[in-house]
């Protein structure tokens, strides 16, 4: 049983990272946001089981948040924007997949040699959980800086954060705060998502950041 | 009896929150701007109780020697900026360039952010913390983009990506400290506990404690504006508005400093953790030499002087990473002295800005006869800030680089190299944007020059006569941090 536990969680965790990787080659908007949707829902099984087997029932609430919140109401309100702002049929330009995709498996063997011979007291559960989590943040700034669009930008943010969340769960019995601060990152893809897009919108009926860096302040 | 010590301790985050709720549900603008006041005069009280009565340390809150300083001061400051803000805003809704909806909820976020940095200042458990440092950088994000001009846009854009990567990073390494003190204290709330951390520290994996510190530093390191994480900073000074540049350069910068400090003072705790000082003392020195040469090419007056907040939170990381008795209160006595002077140079900067109706230094000239006592006041300013006599910075930075001779005479000499480069181009800026025939439009303003000159006199009193009093209190606390 011991067994079965640890494979299912480390097929969530790694399925997670796997997601990532899908995330950095999306080329499409509605794309982008579905897999998102999927990124969501991997991450609030791999809460869920963790919750299970720790026997931690108040991380049921992070998985249920996780579920509704992150794949489902965001997902929506994100397809909206982008039909709104039509920008569904729009193929965004990635920088070199072949680039990123290698830049990635980069990342994750770095995490996974930083991560594994510091953690070898913390337990085979957090360890692994950890050195995934720390794949899935890196891979999610990698996507921050590969991508020019703003919703690009904020789902690879909310990637971040949902690797944040599975170490922070991986972390057997880390007190109610992570709860708190994970409702509250909720709050601020709520915050960015209503205000700055439509802000941006407002200004410049584009969300493509490129545009903005001619606003520079020093530039003559 | 009264323990006046809890009383001030739940006082000093119910009235911002209070604050906060108030001045966004009352649509009078200018009462709002007094409430504003008088909840931050309130706030400045309750941080003077809490310095003389301290309540016994609990799950969640805490005062100590080290936050106490940080919690004067930033009340202190929050204080004086809200009258500041006062008169600036008043003149920005004649020059419609704010709303009277808009104003309402630039007040709100002004209290909302002060609980945020006084919950991080209090806190005595590094989740509760690290939500109280998000807390404060959200409201700062929201209004650097309060006036919707392109560039006002684009900087809270950068400032959000930015501040939220940091912050990103910092939650890991605070999950990395839990999971360090996990195997040693046991699970729940006493794994995140300042008080119990630093007290089992020795015990604590090396290996997991300087993961996580290098997360920390680079995390809360964006927020204190280290180059290379300082992108940010210059952009939400300069397009933001000037009070909010104010307590940015003046608190914010700080509250992300210390909580560097109190997960510096975790690891020395641990002899076989990394040392913490050589990261921050490299760190420092980068952002000191970077930023002063980048004072050269600045033509945007709150831009420029964002750079120089950046050299001076450079020197203090520096002076906190060397470490010893004496470059602590060196560091904390400069950290006091430059959110005092960096504060009444933004006022006068805001005031000055408004008069000329421009940013751009080339535009602003003989202000010292055109607004003798604007022009004066950041005459006096930026004596202060590059570190002549007999302004304080002067007596700090000295003592900064005096403790490194004895030490790392190579260092001290780079940082002194530096510092004089930074001098050098202050002076000249100062020279075309104070002397000299004034050109260019411009109007009286209403400016109130009280918290200018309140902040600049304790910054003259500072760098002839320290009380015996302060000395003894910034010694005791530069030894707790060693």
């Amino acid at each position: 049983m011991d067994r079965l536990a640890l494979d299912v969680a480390h097929l969530f965790a790694g399925g997670l990272v796997l997601v990532s990787f899908m995330l950095l080659y999306q080329d499409r908007m509605t794309g982008l946001v579905n897999n998102f949707a999927l990124h969501a829902l991997v991450v609030s099984f791999s809460v869920a089981w963790q919750a299970y087997i720790q026997d931690a029932p108040h991380l049921y609430i992070t998985a249920a948040i996780a579920l509704v919140v992150k794949a489902v109401v965001i997902p929506v309100a994100l397809h909206r924007i982008i039909l709104r702002l039509g920008i569904h049929r729009t193929i965004e330009p990635v920088v070199g997949i072949g680039q990123t995709m290698l830049a990635g498996i980069g990342l994750v063997a770095l995490s996974i040699m930083v991560m594994l011979p510091i953690t070898a007291e913390a337990g085979t559960l957090a360890r692994e959980d950890l050195s995934f989590a720390l794949s899935v943040i890196l891979l999610g700034l990698l996507m921050m800086v590969s991508r020019h669009n703003a919703v690009s930008q904020v789902i690879g943010f909310m990637s971040i954060e949902n690797g944040l969340i599975l170490a922070a769960t991986g972390a057997k019995g880390m007190p109610l705060v992570v709860e708190i601060s994970v409702a509250f990152s909720i709050l601020v893809a709520l915050i960015v998502i209503g205000i700055f897009l439509f802000r941006i919108r407002e200004r410049f009926e584009t969300v493509d950041i490129h545009l903005l860096h001619e606003h520079r302040g020093e530039q003559p | 009896m009264i323990d006046y010590g809890s009383l001030a301790l739940g006082a000093i985050l119910v009235v911002p929150a209070v604050g906060a709720s108030l001045l966004a549900l009352l649509p009078d603008d200018r009462t709002s701007a007094w409430i504003n006041t008088l909840t931050s005069l309130v706030t400045l009280a309750c941080g003077l109780v809490l310095f003389a009565e301290r309540p016994a340390p609990g799950p969640f809150l805490i005062v100590d020697d080290l936050n106490v300083v940080f919690i004067v001061l930033s009340t202190f400051v929050g204080f004086t900026t809200s009258v500041f803000s006062g008169s600036y805003i008043a003149h920005e809704l004649e020059a419609g360039r704010l709303t009277p909806a808009y104003l309402r909820f630039y007040h709100a976020m002004y209290q909302t952010l002060m609980f945020g940095m006084n919950l991080a200042l209090l806190s005595n458990n590094v989740g509760l913390m690290w939500v109280a440092v998000e807390l404060a950088t959200l409201t700062t994000v929201l209004m650097v983009g309060i006036y919707r001009t392109p560039a006002a846009l684009e900087a809270a854009w950068k400032y959000f990506l930015l501040g939220s990567v940091g912050i990103a990073l910092a939650l890991f390494g605070t999950i990395l400290v839990y999971l360090a003190a996990r195997s040693v204290v046991g699970e729940g709330l006493d794994a995140m506990a300042w008080s119990v951390l630093v007290d089992n520290a020795a015990a604590f994996d090396p290996a997991l404690l300087n993961l996580a510190f290098v997360f920390l530093l680079l995390g809360y390191g964006t927020k204190v504006g280290l180059v290379p994480l300082h992108a940010w900073l210059p952009d939400a000074h300069a397009e933001g508005p000037t009070p909010i540049s104010a307590v940015l350069s003046g608190l914010l910068l700080n509250v992300a400093l210390f909580a560097v400090l109190r997960f510096k003072s975790v690891m020395s705790a641990n002899p076989a953790a990394l040392a913490p000082g050589p990261l921050m003392v490299s760190l420092g020195l980068l952002s000191t030499v970077f930023a002063s040469f980048m004072l050269y090419r600045r033509r945007d007056i709150k831009r420029m002087f964002a750079y120089s907040s950046i050299e001076h939170m450079g020197v203090i990381t520096f002076a906190f990473g060397m470490g010893g008795p004496l470059a602590n209160f060196a560091g904390l006595l400069h950290m006091t002295l430059h959110s005092l002077t960096k504060s009444a140079i933004f006022f006068c900067v805001g005031h000055i800005a408004q008069a000329k109706g421009t940013q751009l230094m080339s535009e602003i000239r003989g202000l010292t006869v055109s607004h003798p006592v604007l022009g004066w006041g950041l005459v006096l300013g930026v004596v202060a800030i590059a570190g002549l006599p007999p302004m304080g910075i002067f007596m700090s930075e000295f003592l900064v680089v005096t403790s490194t001779f004895a030490r790392q005479p190579v260092l001290a000499l780079v940082l002194g190299l530096s510092l004089l480069v930074a001098l050098g181009a202050l002076l000249l800026r100062l020279n075309g944007l104070a002397f000299g025939e004034p050109h260019g439009p411009s109007e009286p303003t209403k400016a109130s020059f009280v918290p200018v000159a309140a902040h600049l006199a304790l910054v003259f009193v500072a760098g002839i006569w320290l009380p015996p009093a302060v000395v003894a209190w910034f010694q005791n606390v530069a030894r707790l941090l060693n």
